[in-house]
């Protein structure tokens, strides 16, 4: 287990495109095995070195793509939604699944470290839906995510919902084989997230403004927050509504439904 | 965060590649860690002391060789050093979120005997 914040154990893997490694890599560091005398460490007489040049992220990646491949030829559409805890990911994906009803089906897979509370609910609104509970992990994974998606039927499906663990950090790391990240960010918040942190919000291709409705009471800086999102994530759709009051929610299905299409279409 | 399931597939990659050359012992582990990798070189030696216990890697040297992040610019033809994923060009201010290196969460080598 992890000291640092609980995350441990599990697949290992992760993703954001493997680092291409450079013949010429402009760092300095001298690879032929010799190192300072400040260096800390003794080698061990008689040792050999094997050079690797592997990621680390590789199994997951691998596993990530084995996801997307059977996604892709279930023609499901497949998102990773992620964002802090308490941002209205599960409200947002009941909401997106209760008005999908009728055009495409929505299934869902949640991550939570504990208590199966957003399952619960989104099984009250008639939503197929497999909990991942990952005890202290703070994040899915490639794995993970392959063995709920074997639970739910697949072929009765048209779009699939990853619903990550509520954390802007770690989750950025780990790809799912999703078709799109998609990145949320609620009123109640503050402008600056995408600023402090960047490295999930630049791997999204989905953000999402969220519980608009709360935006005055809020004291909401609208046009500082998108410009704060448009300069970290600025390949990103952006989608500004409220899953309360529904406001902004057509665009946001229009868009899944033409990106199921675009799917199918493969 | 998620350093503690990176150094465990570290170890198991380092392991597997000293059964592959029929050795002993993990004796080194040198990694490549990228400034936006989004690992943090500190937590991953904190997990490291972790991780290698009672396995082949147990009282193996780790050294994390970090590597800068660079960027590139389309308007200058060239590279520039970036410390965030959107930076602009310190020659002509044009924003950049074309990363060139420091994504990198690499295996280089490993020591064995």
């Amino acid at each position: 287990m992890c000291k640092e914040c609980g995350c441990g154990l599990s697949g290992a893997g992760v993703t954001i495109g493997g680092p291409a490694v450079e013949p010429d890599h402009g760092h300095s560091h001298d690879h032929g095995g010799h190192h300072g005398a400040d260096h800390g460490h003794d080698h061990s007489i008689g040792g050999r070195v094997i050079s690797l040049e592997r990621s680390l992220l590789e199994k997951n990646d691998r596993l990530a793509e084995r996801n997307r491949g059977f996604f892709r030829a279930k023609r499901l559409l497949a998102l990773n939604v992620v964002s802090s805890p308490g941002s209205g990911k599960t409200t947002l994906i009941k909401e997106t699944a209760g008005m999908l009803a009728g055009r495409l089906r929505a299934g869902v897979i949640v991550g939570d470290l504990a208590t199966d509370n957003d399952a619960a609910q989104l099984r009250a609104a008639g939503v197929p839906v497999v909990q991942i509970t990952t005890g202290t992990l703070c994040h899915l994974d490639a794995e993970m995510v392959s063995k709920a998606a074997a639970q739910l039927d697949l072929d009765r499906l048209e779009v699939l919902i990853i619903e990550n663990v509520g954390n802007l950090v770690c989750p950025a790391d780990f790809d799912l084989g999703e078709d799109l990240r998609v990145v949320l960010l609620s009123v109640t918040e503050g402008e600056d997230k995408p600023l402090k942190y960047p490295p999930l919000f630049h791997s999204a291709s989905v953000a999402v403004v969220t519980k608009g409705d709360l935006a005055v009471a809020a004291g909401f800086q609208r046009e500082q927050a998108l410009a704060n999102l448009h300069r970290i994530s600025h390949h990103a759709r952006i989608f500004e509504l409220s899953a309360k009051t529904g406001d902004g929610m057509a665009r946001w299905v229009e868009f899944l439904v033409e990106q199921h299409r675009q799917v199918s279409a493969r | 965060m998620h350093e503690v399931s990176i150094m465990e597939e570290a170890v198991r990659m380092a392991i597997e590649a000293a059964r592959a050359a029929g050795a002993q012992r993990v004796t080194g582990l040198r990694l490549r860690v990228g400034s936006l990798s989004g690992a943090v070189a500190e937590a991953m030696r904190f997990a490291w002391d972790a991780v290698r216990r009672d396995t082949m890697a147990e009282g193996a040297w780790l050294e994390i060789e970090t590597v800068p992040a660079a960027c590139w610019c389309a308007t200058c033809q060239s590279e520039f050093a970036c410390e965030d994923f959107p930076d602009e060009c310190p020659r002509c201010h044009t924003p950049s979120d074309d990363v060139r290196r420091g994504r990198d969460l690499h295996i280089a080598e490993v020591e064995v005997n």
